[in-house]
């Protein structure tokens, strides 16, 4: 192995792991929502781009075809009112849909997220258009020079973000009561009940929390690449990929997925352009799946899974 | 002392879908006392539970808690005012520490400013949980887990336990530690309602008993009148 080798290994390295934040922080309110209700959110990737496009309303202003041009604030910084308003619309969506739904039949509630994946991307299209847009900030292409490659400044942002967001999770299911009785819910819900615990409202708010986490994974998600209406279901996908590798409920175990994903994908595609191979702009996608394929065959509980 | 009806469980149907388990139940708890309710597999022992603490709600009859009528309220609510519910099963938390699982028990709102002297109570009844603090409940015995269960319900500000088939799994040495533990709960005046299949050693721990065969209650009163009466001596105890 020549030095060579190694130090163009660095930059896919480094890259696959920031990347690798983005999917973790994307897939963070899916695991959150999985292991705690055994719901399959198949909306949540549009809610995610929902997230992202209410960071582009507040960068432009933009909204159908008008503009008001008094906004222009910073995504990061529209989180302020974003964080709260989908945490507002996942109680809401949780205890007025998902629990009746989750009352007639095993199957309603993902036919019912399936309808509010529809309502939102279709929602997004006519208030935005379909055309392909980015949160393009003045620090949107900023990049560090680190040695022999740059890094961009937007997946630092990525891998601190999912990082925060990984650990605040973490500890808020370890130390505070509703944590404890999130986690105390997905073990056993009728001993939760007997605990004095409203299990239904405990439900409402992990999927709050799961949306508010959703907003954020939504605004850095629109930072790093460009999005349209429709974009939620590819994602939807790298998160379900993210943690079946993590484990379910585990918010460690989904971080470490994330990046195990980000460095498949870019470790893979190195190695295909090194190889020559062409189509390594999608086949570093195929790679990513086909790791997930594995750990499904050979651990399907994922690395922290119980 | 005068004894104030705690619990009046009156006239009680209660169906599983289209299946009645619950015919016509009325029993009644006071304050301080030790009451067992007494059968075999099927008799509806646990569904006469979990009616009392709103897991299931009753087609007919009523529940009156304090002079409070809880029939229709939600389990979180019932907790809340003062029934609390050792499952069977125990049903601990298998992934979180003993610590957590004691925390949880403090959950509704009246017991979380006490939770400090209740920590006290329940680890000087059972001083093998604060051994265990740390430790993930799963890793518990049987025994310690029975233990668990109980200083989880007593965490909840609990002025009527509730305790399903405590001795299922049980090693007798346990059990003994188990029912002295009760004994000691009673002198804090909390109440205590236990279901239990072991007829003979039901009527030792309670002051009174329920007998309850198919979804009805065919025999109760004190547990000293109980031992002499013929029924039960000819069916429990092969006289």
């Amino acid at each position: 192995m020549t030095l060579q080798f190694l130090v163009d290994l660095s930059g896919p390295l480094v890259m696959g792991i920031l990347l690798g934040g983005l999917y973790a922080l994307i897939a963070l309110g899916l695991s959150l929502v999985f292991g705690v209700m055994k719901l399959i959110n198949v909306a949540h990737g549009d809610l995610v781009i929902l997230g992202t496009y209410f960071g582009f309303f507040g960068m432009t202003g933009e909204i159908f075809g008008h503009r008001l041009t008094f906004l222009g604030i910073d995504p990061i910084v529209s989180l302020v009112v974003g964080m709260p308003l989908l945490f507002a619309i996942g109680f809401a969506i949780q205890k007025y849909l998902l629990s009746r739904a989750v009352q007639i039949s095993m199957e309603a509630p993902l036919i019912i997220a399936f309808g509010i994946s529809l309502i939102v991307q279709n929602a997004c299209q006519r208030l935005w258009t379909p055309y392909s847009r980015g949160l393009t900030t003045s620090y949107a292409l900023d990049s560090f020079n680190v040695g022999v490659f740059n890094i961009p400044l937007v997946y630092l942002l990525d891998f601190a973000g999912a990082l925060v967001v990984m650990l605040f999770l973490r500890e808020f299911l370890r130390r505070t009561y509703l944590g404890k009785a999130i986690s105390a819910a997905s073990q056993d819900r009728g001993a939760a009940q007997l605990m004095g615990i409203n299990t239904g409202r405990v439900y409402a708010y992990a999927f709050a929390i799961a949306m508010a986490t959703a907003a954020i994974a939504g605004v850095f998600l629109g930072l790093t690449f460009p999005f349209t209406p429709t974009s939620g279901v590819s994602f939807l996908i790298i998160a379900f990929g993210v943690i079946i590798i993590g484990g379910l409920g585990s918010m460690l175990g989904t971080f470490l997925g994330g990046m195990i994903l980000g460095l498949a994908q870019t470790m893979g595609g190195h190695v295909l352009n090194e190889l020559g191979l062409p189509g390594a702009a999608t086949g570093q996608y195929l790679i990513l799946y086909i790791i997930v394929l594995v750990v499904l065959a050979v651990r399907p509980q994922g690395l922290f899974g119980r | 002392m005068p004894e104030e009806t705690l619990l009046k469980v009156s006239h009680l149907d209660t169906f599983y879908g289209s299946l009645q388990v619950l015919w016509d139940i009325s029993i009644e708890i006071k304050q301080g006392e030790i009451v067992a309710i007494i059968g075999a597999n099927g008799s509806g022992k646990s569904s006469l539970l979990k009616t009392i603490s709103g897991v299931i709600h009753p087609a007919r009859g009523s529940i009156i808690f304090e002079g409070k009528e809880i029939t229709t309220l939600d389990p979180f609510q019932i907790v809340a005012l003062g029934i609390s519910q050792v499952p069977e099963g125990r049903r601990i938390f298998p992934d979180l520490s003993v610590l957590d699982n004691l925390i949880l028990g403090s959950y509704n709102h009246r017991a979380r400013p006490k939770k400090e002297q209740n920590f006290k109570m329940v680890y000087e009844l059972f001083p093998i949980l604060e051994a265990r603090n740390n430790q993930l409940a799963k890793t518990l015995s049987g025994g310690e887990q029975q233990m668990l269960a109980l200083g989880r319900g007593l965490m909840s500000e609990t002025k009527l336990m509730l305790i399903d088939e405590m001795s299922l799994g049980l090693a007798p040495i346990v059990l003994n530690e188990v029912y002295k533990a009760l004994r000691k709960i009673r002198e804090r005046d909390i109440t205590i309602l236990f279901v239990e299949q072991n007829v003979r050693r039901s009527l030792e721990e309670a002051d009174r008993a329920y007998i309850m065969e198919v979804g009805r209650v065919v025999l109760s009163g004190d547990v000293v009148d109980l031992r002499e009466e013929e029924e039960v001596k000819k069916a429990y105890f092969g006289v």
